[in-house]
């Protein structure tokens, strides 16, 4: 098979219909794969990977609960319980095999996709979905599993991922940091700046850009013309592009990444090439940029359906482990229906709360008036009752 | 004449294709305005009607966006660049600040930056956060921008053609909660001068000023307190820099009272500035002192508060209330 990488593809006039170019092939020399899109183990020279078939199953369990997680959440907001979803579907093995790459210790900053790596972390995913619901703004505590809130302004994160990376190097700890962000983020200068400071100050930070090959309506090569991983090279640290669709060795790439920078190495890139098989949000109509043929073609290279495929080939699981896990699936889904149906409205109170951390007069001032306008209506309504 | 009932997003685009039509030196630019038509499709069938080369999609770059405007108008075009949304501004606006507002001053006069800068702002539609935020006073603040906000399709049409138009850099604000309010476009009247208030209502015992999404709260407040014997003026001023001070000023010489509302909070708001000019001007007028209803000083919150945060019917009514109780 033939490759073309994005800089050979060089369309003058972007024309987003066209498919075949986006086409990852398992000889594609720049990428890492482990797992063929058919199931077939293959070897890498430079990442090697020795799991046991429970590790393997653990994989693919959190691939396919996630997955489930995602499907739950994007019908939640067609019933109206949610005001968007972001769905991850098509990106599970590039946010499963990094996130289970990382130590406890690690710290992790999200964009509003990682729904994935969220579940590696062992934050609870009905967590995720207050903000989604509109009840606040992130809905959980950072510390409590090293993951960083969701972050909507596209690159903002990958700054403070720096940041974070530099002061756990300062403190001589060996943890590292990870960034998650997307394609079209590439293109902010916040992740230039991040690349510039992670590079001059040997951050332990693993920057992790998955190439769902869409920013909205914008393909990639509407943000670059050289293959993203390459970018690393002209700010003086190793970028590499893993098959994203491959769980196997987005954990192998991750890890190795990780280990680098925790040997005081400094940042690498990994691109994670891979599909936004979905649309950008619940409120995007990728029909108006996109060819269904292109989704098919990346239905074929499922990160999910391939390490099935490979695990009943080895016979590392049986029909009842299957079983099981659908059985599982349900539960996981149900749980999320029902905590999202049951979550409250924060109390109106809520929008003066946290503004400061230590208080402020005119935050103060306002929420006392607030507070006497809102009562002003009960009054009304209950004098007009006793009228 | 030729009118026609348009949603105010399509009357943006309406205008953007007669500006594009009429000069070809216009260019518009922004994040998916093309194939996809911008996420209000306000950009709707521009791309496909002209061409990649004037109606382009950029990389994902608000400080590139308007730096490169910036540079396209060096060159003689004229760009008009979409953030998408309110809160993402904020990568470009070292670029606003620092260069488009000053270098016509710097140039003493030399240089002209005719750059559009189109944000969809405000509140009401139930988003997730940095998608409902009034930064209007921000740039209001910073001499050499104009900041406009139409409330209506007409004005949405006729004050697009007047900010490409103009030689100095125009950030206009589109009231994304009315992007779907249709009214009458006469695509052939001679509109207005782009920084004229409007009297939206005329009345006599009180004055509500506001421009963009809040013009539409107002004029029902109005009705809502006309049939409590309450007669009130709405303006709509549609241009928060410069601000036309002598219609505020006009009406109210006649009722007396005053009352500003806006979508921002309302600490160190457009409100505030309208306040102290009009104490200034108006100081025997008054009979109450000026007050503001806006937004507090908090976070926009999340959706399912959006509605407390936001001054409704019932906020401003009660801000007239205590006006007229003076
Ligand atoms: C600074 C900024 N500009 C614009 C947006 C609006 N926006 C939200 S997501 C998105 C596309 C992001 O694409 P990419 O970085 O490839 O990530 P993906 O969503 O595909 O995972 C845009 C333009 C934003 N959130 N922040």
């Amino acid at each position: 098979m033939t490759v073309e990488s994005t800089a050979a593809r060089k369309p003058r006039r972007s024309s987003t219909k066209r498919v075949s170019a986006k086409k990852a092939q398992p000889s594609e020399p720049e990428l890492v794969q482990l797992l063929t899109p058919e199931g077939e183990r293959v070897e890498h020279p430079d990442y090697a990977i020795d799991l046991t078939p429970d590790e393997m199953l653990g994989l693919y369990r959190d691939m396919v609960l996630t997955r489930r997680f995602d499907a739950e959440a994007t019908s939640l907001q067609r019933q109206g319980e949610l005001g968007l979803w972001a769905s991850l579907l098509g990106q599970e093995a590039a946010q499963i095999g990094s996130g289970r790459a990382l130590r406890d210790d690690d710290y992790v900053f999200p964009t509003y996709r990682e729904h994935g790596v969220a579940w590696c972390r062992g934050v609870d995913p009905t967590n995720l979905l207050g903000m989604f619901r509109g009840v606040n703004h992130g809905g959980w505590d950072p510390n409590t599993n090293n993951f960083h809130l969701y972050t909507i302004v596209i690159g903002s994160q990958t700054l403070h991922a720096t940041g974070y990376a530099m002061g756990v190097a300062k403190d001589g700890a060996d943890s590292a940091v990870i960034a998650y962000f997307g394609d079209g983020a590439s293109s902010q200068g916040d992740v230039a700046e991040s690349f510039t400071f992670s590079a001059v100050y040997n951050a332990p930070v693993v920057f992790f850009c998955q190439n769902n090959q869409w920013a909205i309506s914008e393909p990639t090569e509407r943000q670059t013309r050289v293959p993203l991983y390459q970018r690393a090279q002209g700010f003086g640290f190793p970028g590499v592009r893993v098959d994203g669709n491959d769980v196997l060795a987005c954990l192998a790439v991750t890890r190795s990444a990780l280990e680098r920078a925790r040997r005081g190495e400094g940042p690498t890139l990994v691109e994670a090439f891979t599909y936004r098989m979905g649309a950008h949000t619940t409120s995007d109509d990728p029909t108006k940029y996109r060819a269904d043929e292109e989704r098919e073609a990346w239905e074929a290279k499922d990160p999910i359906l391939r390490l099935r495929t490979y695990l009943e080939n080895e016979g590392f699981a049986d029909e009842a482990f299957f079983t099981e896990l659908e059985a599982e699936s349900e539960t996981l889904g149900k749980r999320v229906r029902e905590a999202v149906r049951a979550m409250p409205d924060p109390d109106q109170m809520a929008i003066f709360e946290n503004v400061y951390a230590d208080g402020h007069a005119l935050v103060d001032e306002e929420r006392a008036q607030f507070a006497e306008y809102q009562a002003s209506f009960a009054e009304a309504a209950s004098s007009e009752k006793g009228n | 004449m030729s009118v026609q009932k348009l949603p105010l997003a399509k009357a943006i685009n309406e205008s953007l294709r007669k500006a594009l039509e009429t000069d070809p030196k216009v260019l518009i630019m922004g994040e998916d305005v093309g194939k996809l038509g911008g996420v209000f499709r306000v950009t709707d069938g521009l791309q496909k009607d002209f061409g990649e080369e004037r109606v382009i999609d950029t990389p994902l770059a608000e400080s590139g966006i308007v730096g490169t405007a910036i540079g396209l108008a060096l060159r003689g075009y004229r760009p008009v660049v979409e953030i998408q949304f309110d809160g993402f501004v904020f990568p470009a606006y070292d670029q606003i600040v620092t260069q488009l507002a000053k270098m016509h001053a710097r140039s003493l006069g030399k240089i002209k930056l005719p750059v559009v800068i189109r944000i969809p702002y405000g509140g009401g539609i139930g988003a997730v956060e940095h998608h409902s935020e009034s930064p209007e006073a921000l740039f209001a603040h910073v001499a050499g921008l104009k900041v406009v906000s139409p409330s209506n399709s007409s004005d949405a049409y006729w004050m697009m053609q007047q900010a490409i138009q103009s030689d100095d850099p125009v950030i206009f604000f589109e009231p994304k909660r009315r992007y779907w309010d249709k009214a009458e476009v006469d695509v052939e009247a001679i509109p207005g001068p782009l920084h004229k208030a409007r009297v939206a209502r005329a009345g006599s015992d009180l004055t509500l000023a506001a421009y963009g999404p809040m013009v539409k709260v107002c004029q029902e407040a109005a009705a809502a307190a006309e049939e409590e014997g309450k007669s009130l003026e709405v303006l709509d001023l549609r241009s928060m820099s410069p601000i036309d001070f002598d219609t505020i000023q006009t009406s109210v010489e006649k009722t007396g009272r005053l009352v500003v509302v806006h979508e921002a909070p309302v600490f160190y708001g457009s409100g505030a500035e309208i306040a102290a000019r009009i104490t200034e001007r108006c100081f025997y007028h008054l009979e109450a002192p000026v007050l503001r209803v806006g937004g507090f000083h908090a976070p926009y919150p999340p959706a399912r508060l959006e509605e407390e945060y936001l001054p409704g019917l019932d906020r401003v009514l009660d801000a007239v209330d205590r006006s007229l109780a003076y």
